[in-house]
């Protein structure tokens, strides 16, 4: 057929990198593959046997009969049976095709599913951080559906070539010049549907990106949905939204328009096709170089190929969006750039030593937000990380996780630049607690020990560390209730305890807590934080926070100002020599000595405040 | 016409809706679902006219064969005269077939298209009415396919489906009357080979919709189990448990394998039925009509053509799983976006709301109760006077009530029992656009759009100009975070605002809320992620006393209610006490005890 025809045209290009995704199927899954394939053809000849069961059953049964006058049973009998046991074998064929082709497209599914979301837990968090979610999660679904959605079509198209073929065969030993009309009409259909294909594929992609920009809208709308209400943008709102969704219904009638236009002409050729040669076969007829049996097999023939050689239509349809979704996959599978680990281990007991020497990070290239950070603490110290909003802390978090790697410089634990450390050594030894909580779609058990073998009396007494004990035993199931997204609904302060929770029952070495208190009421908070400090936990521990109850605990304090350690030192040092420091923790007193004055003077002078 | 499409790729799927849903029968769903769209029928008449054209038309064939087989051929010499003008006819007759097709398609693309757009506004805008209860009780996942993808359910129904129910019931008609002109006994037993398989029909139909609302379900599953691996990367990575993420990707990622699997068996089994049944058919024909014609009531001519006449009757029957499963997706999706349009926006918009005047505004709680729906009491009896240009802080445990009122103050929520006053006006009869204008709430989690910094701050008050918004950053003391900025006001932020921090982020949607200048600002700890420092600063701008502006703020940090001129404190949904700080904190109470704690935790040491 002709898929590789005309190169000159930019559409070829996509058609042989489509014929290449294929190939890749074919390849990962050569056994399925093959089985659909064969049944396929089992269905392609059995269509064009069927064909010539009714031309045999004409001849030597009907029209006898009617010349004759009289029925020959046996010949009757063999006629039905011929019929139907063609339709038995045909649809055997049918049903193996149908089945096997799922199989492979749904293997190949999974198999990219599972080989792009492994890519994702394998790259680094700087590369998340570069990738929007959504591109993501749509890489991992709709592209990868995308991707394999020609197997579905391909092997009755592949039967479609070998149908065409027998057929082909089949009308040049019934008559040669009968053959020549055939010859005629399915090109012409083949070449139709390519024509069509080639138009249709661009429309087609423009409504499924509109689709998907549809649902873009729709979803960050509801999610704002809070804000959209409470600054009263609903018209604003549904007026991006109705734009957006008028776009994709132009585009879709875009869509239809070309669908309506060739639709109609693919089912009118073959039926023209069989009106030629109804024509064509009268004029053998007379000169005797067909019989009448003959002329209705190739009639019916033409009938019975109208409909599957669209399934060419079909694959040669899908091959521009499989390209693509295809690319998009490779581009995740083919990223580079994965943390590389050593071989040391971070085997020490008791609290662990961390040091930062000369740190530097970007997330844009020219705008680091981490400038020569440098700073050490000792084992078992409590650490206060204290900046601005925007200060760089929440990067120095991740740092110290190994999260991400620095740009320059380095950071070590115990003494062993975290870049060399073994896999897995750094997760078992330092616990992060990120500013944002992020629990699984699990139970509360599940969230904690996170597919560890702690008993119960350990989780337990993390969740009690955590105040979450109390929360955790009113819930339903207790350890067993399913949270996250699709379980039962906490409230932020509860969320961030149990974040909290599944940090302490690893039993860190090195615990940070990234602002991991802020929903939680102070009482709360206090009562955690004392625990942390007086509890067995033997831990060095690094704290961003701005709560004075916070930085009280601390026996040091790091001071961080625009991705750069201003100060570092105790509490009461800081306070003495470093402004910044000082304007932030004194803010509130200020505020109240201030707001103290200004009723004064708010009290004998009103134009004072005016 | 398609392949069994599969409806995996429609919705989210197996979310539990908590929005009204419809128990109306299939029938008054689809009635219900037309009078939704009136745009459905532009042109209809036409439409369904050209269809009946269309569908004539496919007709032509067999009767063509016939008359050029029994009357061309049938005896003696070819009629060619006869078999020409029958063979230009025909090609006429298919020519025109295709034009009535073509015509059909595009009214009918532009008809459903124009119907299905508007549907999607009037959803969309619908989410947007409800009250913030309902749509939190809905998953946003849920509530986006209401709108997308059970839409598009309809459509395929509306432009192949439901024109095919008609054509091809008209082509079952019109092949069994062709039929039984040719041979009544005939059409009897093909009638008799069918009927069984019509009857079978919707059984096989509901246990193929069944398999495919498992794998929609099982769908779901991946889908969660991949969004753990990207919105989860940084715990992910944190704890280790890279290999554990990839288990449990592997289970849903086989259990939809299996489930597609499942599912693409029954299809397969199911499908080739008709073929088996047209074969028998067929077969059981040919020996009937041997012995008919033996008994000379049909010819061979007729008997040829009438085994042409049964393609055409299976061919309905063949799509029929297909359609009816169309169908069933159709009203699946009427369902789901009625089920929208149906749940009343039970804190609406009142018609001819008053407009109040912008100014000072004073609000009253007139003996207030709330209970959540099915719920206990979480508000008693609240009465409390907030005058014009006063700050006020509300302060109280978790629980207490705190959040409640506040909703209740920006009506998100209308209270159970009382009432609330603006200006001396029940809050329930002032219009919304009035009352937005006038109160705006800053949530703790200020969600950001994905667009620039300026977009965002833009989207308080649309008719801002750069500079004004340069000068509001500037008036919250933001012009040096501002500055540090690498692309400054033309900073993306990224999709709900992930490029920024926490901090950062509430700093903008501060931004917004001034921008907008309501004249009551409520603040629901807006700026617990925000350094004390800058906390302060934006405090005091926000509060802009001198425009005469109310404030109610929301806070764990007692700062800011040592800075208010009353304190409002909350204890299990009433207040129990308030004043202004220095007076509460005297008095042996709730305040006393929540502000110990806090000194204790300000004051080092």
């Amino acid at each position: 057929m002709p898929t590789k025809e005309s190169p000159a045209r930019p559409g070829s290009s996509v058609m042989l990198q489509g014929l290449k995704v294929i190939g890749v199927a074919i390849r990962t899954e050569p056994r399925i593959f093959t089985g659909a394939v064969v049944a396929s053809a089992v269905y392609g000849a059995m269509t064009v046997a069927s064909s010539w069961a009714l031309g045999w059953a004409t001849d030597n049964a009907v029209l006898p009969a009617f010349r004759d006058g009289a029925a020959g049973t046996g010949t009757l009998v063999v006629a039905a049976l011929l019929i139907v046991g063609v339709a038995v074998l045909k649809a055997a064929g049918i049903m193996g095709r149908r089945i096997m082709a799922g199989i492979h497209q749904y293997r190949m599914q999974a198999h990219s599913r599972r080989a792009v979301t492994r890519q994702y837990l394998r790259l680094p968090l700087a590369w998340h951080h570069r990738h929007p979610t959504g591109q993501l999660l749509s890489n991992a679904n709709s592209d990868v559906e995308a991707a394999w959605a020609p197997l579905a079509p391909l092997p009755m198209a592949v039967g479609v070539v070998v149908m065409l073929v027998t057929a082909a065969v089949a009308i040049v030993l019934v008559d040669p010049v009968l053959a020549v009309v055939g010859f005629l009409i399915f090109p012409a259909v083949a070449v139709l549907n390519l024509v069509y294909q080639r138009r249709l594929s661009p429309l087609a992609m423009r409504a499924q990106q509109l689709r998907a920009e549809v649902s873009e809208v729709a979803h960050e709308s509801f999610d704002g949905a809070l804000v959209v209400k409470t600054l009263g943008r609903e018209d604003a709102e549904t007026a991006r939204f109705q734009a957006k969704a008028d776009a994709l219904r132009d585009a879709n009638v875009a869509v239809g328009r070309v669908r309506g236009l060739f639709d109609p002409m693919l089912e009118a050729l073959p039926t023209l096709g069989v009106l030629a040669v109804l024509l064509v076969g009268s004029l053998r007829l007379e000169s005797g170089g067909v019989a009448a049996g003959d002329l209705i097999q190739v009639a019916y023939l033409f009938t019975l190929l109208a409909f599957p050689i669209r399934a060419l239509g079909w694959v040669l349809a899908e091959l521009p969006r499989s390209v693509v979704g295809w690319t998009r996959v490779t581009d995740v599978l083919d990223a580079t750039g994965s943390m590389e680990y050593g071989t040391a281990r971070l085997d020490a007991s008791g609290p662990a030593r961390v040091e930062a020497e000369g740190v530097s990070y970007a997330y844009v290239p020219g705008s680091p937000v981490l400038k020569d950070v440098r700073f050490a603490v000792a084992p078992g110290r409590t650490i206060a990380l204290v900046g601005p909003t925007g200060a760089g802390k929440s990067t120095l978090t991740q740092l110290l996780a190994r999260l991400i790697d620095p740009g320059e410089g380095v950071v070590r634990v115990d003494g062993v630049d975290l870049r060399e450390v073994a896999r897995g050594e750094v997760s078992a030894s330092v616990a992060l607690v990120p500013q944002q909580t992020f629990l699984f779609d699990d139970t509360v058990r599940g969230n904690i020990a996170l597919g560890g073998q702690e008993p119960d009396e350990r989780v337990w007494a993390a969740l009690r560390l955590a105040q979450a004990d109390g929360f955790v035993s009113a819930l339903p199931s207790g350890l067993d209730t399913r949270i996250g997204e699709r379980g039962a609904t906490l409230s932020g302060g509860q969320r961030q305890r149990l974040a909290l929770a599944r940090a302490l029952v690893r039993e860190p070495r090195l615990l940070i807590l990234d602002d991991a208190t802020s929903s939680v009421d102070p009482q709360v908070e206090k009562r955690i934080l004392y625990g942390l400090r007086d509890g067995a936990a033997e831990a060095t521990v690094i704290v961003v926070a701005y709560r004075m109850a916070t930085i009280a605990l601390a026996d040091e304090v790091v001071y961080l100002e625009q991705g750069v350690v201003t100060d570092h030192g105790t509490h009461e040092q800081l306070l003495a020599r470093c402004a910044g420091y000082r304007d932030l923790v004194t803010a509130y007193e200020r505020e109240e000595a201030e707001r103290a004055a200004l009723d004064i003077s708010e009290d004998t002078d009103e134009e004072v405040v005016a | 016409m398609t392949a069994v499409t599969d409806p995996a790729t429609g919705t989210a799927a197996g979310e539990s809706s908590s929005l009204r849903s419809a128990d109306r029968g299939a029938l008054e769903t689809f009635k219900q679902g037309l009078r939704l769209s009136p745009e459905f029928r532009h042109g209809l008449a036409g439409t369904l006219v050209l269809a009946v054209l269309a569908t004539l038309g496919k007709v032509v064939v067999p009767i063509a064969v016939q008359q050029v087989i029994d009357r061309g051929l049938g005896s003696g010499e070819p009629d060619l005269p006869f078999i020409r003008n029958a063979v230009a006819l025909c090609a006429l007759a298919v020519v025109l077939t295709a034009l009535c097709g073509y015509l059909m398609n595009v009214r009918l693309y532009r008809s459903t298209e124009s119907g299905l757009a508007a549907l999607r506004g009037k959803g969309f805008r619908h989410v947007h009415d409800l009250s913030v209860l309902t749509q939190n009780t809905e998953r946003r996942g849920g509530l986006v396919s209401r709108v997308t993808g059970d839409v598009d359910q309809i459509s395929t129904f509306m432009q192949w489906g439901g024109l095919m129910v008609i054509v091809s019931a008209g082509q079952l008609v019109v092949a069994t009357v062709l039929m039984a002109v040719y041979s009544w006994q005939l059409t009897l037993i093909v009638w008799a080979c069918f009927l069984p398989l019509v009857l079978a029909l919707p059984r096989f139909q509901r246990l193929v919709a069944k398999a495919y609302t498992k794998v929609r379900e099982r769908a779901g599953d991946v889908l969660a189990a991949v969004s753990e691996s990207v919105v989860g990367s940084a715990v992910i990575r944190a704890y280790g448990s890279e290999d554990r993420t990839a288990e449990r990707i592997d289970t849903a990622v086989d259990g939809m394998r299996a489930a597609q699997t499942r599912a693409q068996k029954i299809v397969g089994f199911t499908f080739p039925a008709t073929e088996l049944v047209a074969s028998i058919t067929v077969a059981l024909v040919v020996v009937a009509g041997v012995w008919l014609g033996v008994a000379d009531s049909i010819t061979a001519g007729r008997l040829i053509a009438f085994l042409f006449l049964i393609t055409l009757f299976i061919s309905p029957l063949q799509t029929a799983t297909e359609v009816l499963n169309e169908a069933q997706n159709a009203i699946a999706g009427w369902r789901r976006i009625l089920g929208v349009l149906d749940t009343p926006a039970d804190v609406a918009d009142p018609e001819n709301g008053e407009t109040l005047p912008r100014g000072p505004i004073s609000v009253r709680f007139d003996g207030v109760g709330f209970a959540y729906p099915g719920g206990p009491p979480v508000l008693h009896d609240v009465s409390v006077e907030i005058p014009p240009r006063t700050r006020v802080a509300v302060v109280g445990e978790t629980g207490s009530g705190k959040t409640t009122f506040a909703k209740l103050l920006t009506r998100l929520m209308d209270p159970t029992s009382g009432r609330i006053l603006v200006d001396g006006t029940d809050l329930r009869t002032v219009s919304f656009s009035s009352l937005r204008e006038r109160i705006v709430m800053v949530p703790q989690d200020g969600f950001l759009f994905d667009s620039t910094l300026e977009d965002n701050i833009r989207f308080g008050r649309p008719s801002a100009t750069r500079e004004e918004i340069t000068r509001a950053l500037t008036e919250l003391g933001l012009a040096d975070w501002l500055d540090g900025l690498p692309a400054g006001l033309d900073s993306p932020v990224g999709q709900r605002g992930e490029s920024l921090s926490a901090g950062e982020r509430q700093l903008v949607a501060l931004a917004r809320a001034y921008l907008a200048d309501p004249d009551l600002l409520l603040l629901d700890e807006a700026t617990s992620a925000v350094d004390p420092a800058t906390e302060v600063r934006l405090a005091r701008a926000l509060d802009g006393v001198t425009r005469g502006r109310t404030a109610v703020s929301i806070a764990h940090r007692l700062s800011t209610a040592q800075a208010a001129d009353e304190v409002l404190v909350f204890e299990h949904g009433r207040i129990v006490q308030r004043g202004p700080h220095a007076v509460l904190v005297e008095q042996p109470g709730v305040y006393a005890d929540l502000y110990a704690s806090w000194t204790t935790a300000t004051t080092v040491h």
